[in-house]
């Protein structure tokens, strides 16, 4: 069961957490004593390939085909949402048809899509463990996983989206969705003003991964 | 009683930003997983992937790093489904770090 979470003005803090701390990505790990789980991993892959479980070409396509999945898919998908008024109202009946039409295959879980609207703002978690669209966006950001965002975005979403530099009006209300193994979350963000006429392709450019998860908004189209 | 994994709702410290480009052996975890628990293998479901661990102590869920939990639980589960055999995960193991400490010596 996935649970959806109302959070109204009573929720709201108004103190200030400044700009989000961004950290650079982790330096590559060559100098570093190789640890027991790695040693762990290498251990089982090439045990289940001795027993014939896996062969290392699957693994390779795998990881492959997983590298290829990034948020540019899901920033696709927005776009045609935002530029096609039939296929916004298919993707959020039903999402994981919807991205199929877009040739994104969702796998053994569903798709459903939320719609950021000027009264009501989404945000994603999954309390319980790391549960992700990441069949649409890819393998999820450290922060998704994080106690911090795990605990916090379900009781004070506000003070989290303020941590993202996102502040919400007092009259917009915030819904978040706790995701889970079978049913993930993905967020149509509302589409930035001054976008009339643009290709999907350039809209597309406004659509972060973190507008898609609901800390943040689309880039403004000042942005490009 | 709440178990250490369900922290929704409970208090904790900001939201640090942070994210890093995966390391290939968190990628192969990740790979391993999802050809376990494909439609060909059928070897690891996601619920006994949590299971695996939800099993791990507190102190340890806290300590590792998301790709550490995920091989302990998928290691673990292949144990119990006898697909390899636990002496032959410690010297396949064994095997593995002494083969790395060679390929770590510095060279002449």
């Amino acid at each position: 069961m996935a649970h959806t979470h109302e959070h109204g003005r009573d929720h709201d803090h108004d103190h200030d957490h400044g700009a989000p701390h961004r950290h650079p990505p982790r330096a590559d790990h060559d100098d570093r004593p190789v640890s027991y789980y790695q040693v762990m991993t290498t251990a089982v892959f090439e045990l289940l390939i001795e027993k014939g479980v896996v062969t290392a070409a699957e693994v390779r396509s795998n990881i492959e085909a997983m590298d290829g999945r990034t948020p540019e898919q899901g920033a696709r998908v927005v776009a045609r949402a935002w530029s096609d008024p039939a296929f916004r109202g298919r993707l959020l009946a039903d999402g994981t048809a919807a991205c199929q039409e877009l040739g994104i295959e969702m796998g053994p879980t569903r798709l459903v899509v939320v719609e950021n609207t000027d009264q009501v703002h989404n945000l994603v978690v999954c309390t319980l463990c790391s549960c992700y669209p990441r069949m649409v966006l890819g393998r999820p950001p450290d922060w998704y996983k994080s106690r911090a965002y795990r605990s916090r975005a379900v009781r004070e979403p506000r003070a989290v989206l303020a941590e993202f530099g996102t502040r919400l009006g007092d009259g917009v209300t915030v819904r978040v969705h706790d995701s889970t193994a079978d049913m993930r979350y993905l967020v149509l963000p509302r589409r930035p003003a001054g976008t009339q006429g643009w290709s999907e392709e350039k809209l597309a450019r406004l659509v972060t991964r973190d507008s898609m998860i609901g800390v943040a908004e689309a880039s403004e189209a000042a942005a490009l | 009683m709440r178990a250490h994994h369900d922290m929704g709702g409970l208090p904790a410290g900001p939201v640090e930003a942070t994210e890093h480009d995966y390391l290939l052996w968190e990628k192969r975890v990740d790979a391993l997983m999802m050809l376990l628990s494909d439609r060909k293998r059928q070897l690891l479901r996601v619920d006994q992937l949590r299971r695996g661990i939800e099993q791990l102590g507190s102190d340890a869920y806290d300590r590792m790093t998301y790709y550490e939990r995920w091989i302990a639980s998928i290691t673990h589960n292949m144990l119990e489904r006898g697909v390899f055999t636990s002496d032959e995960l410690g010297r396949k193991m064994a095997e593995v770090e002494t083969r790395l400490a060679a390929e770590r010596e510095p060279r002449g």
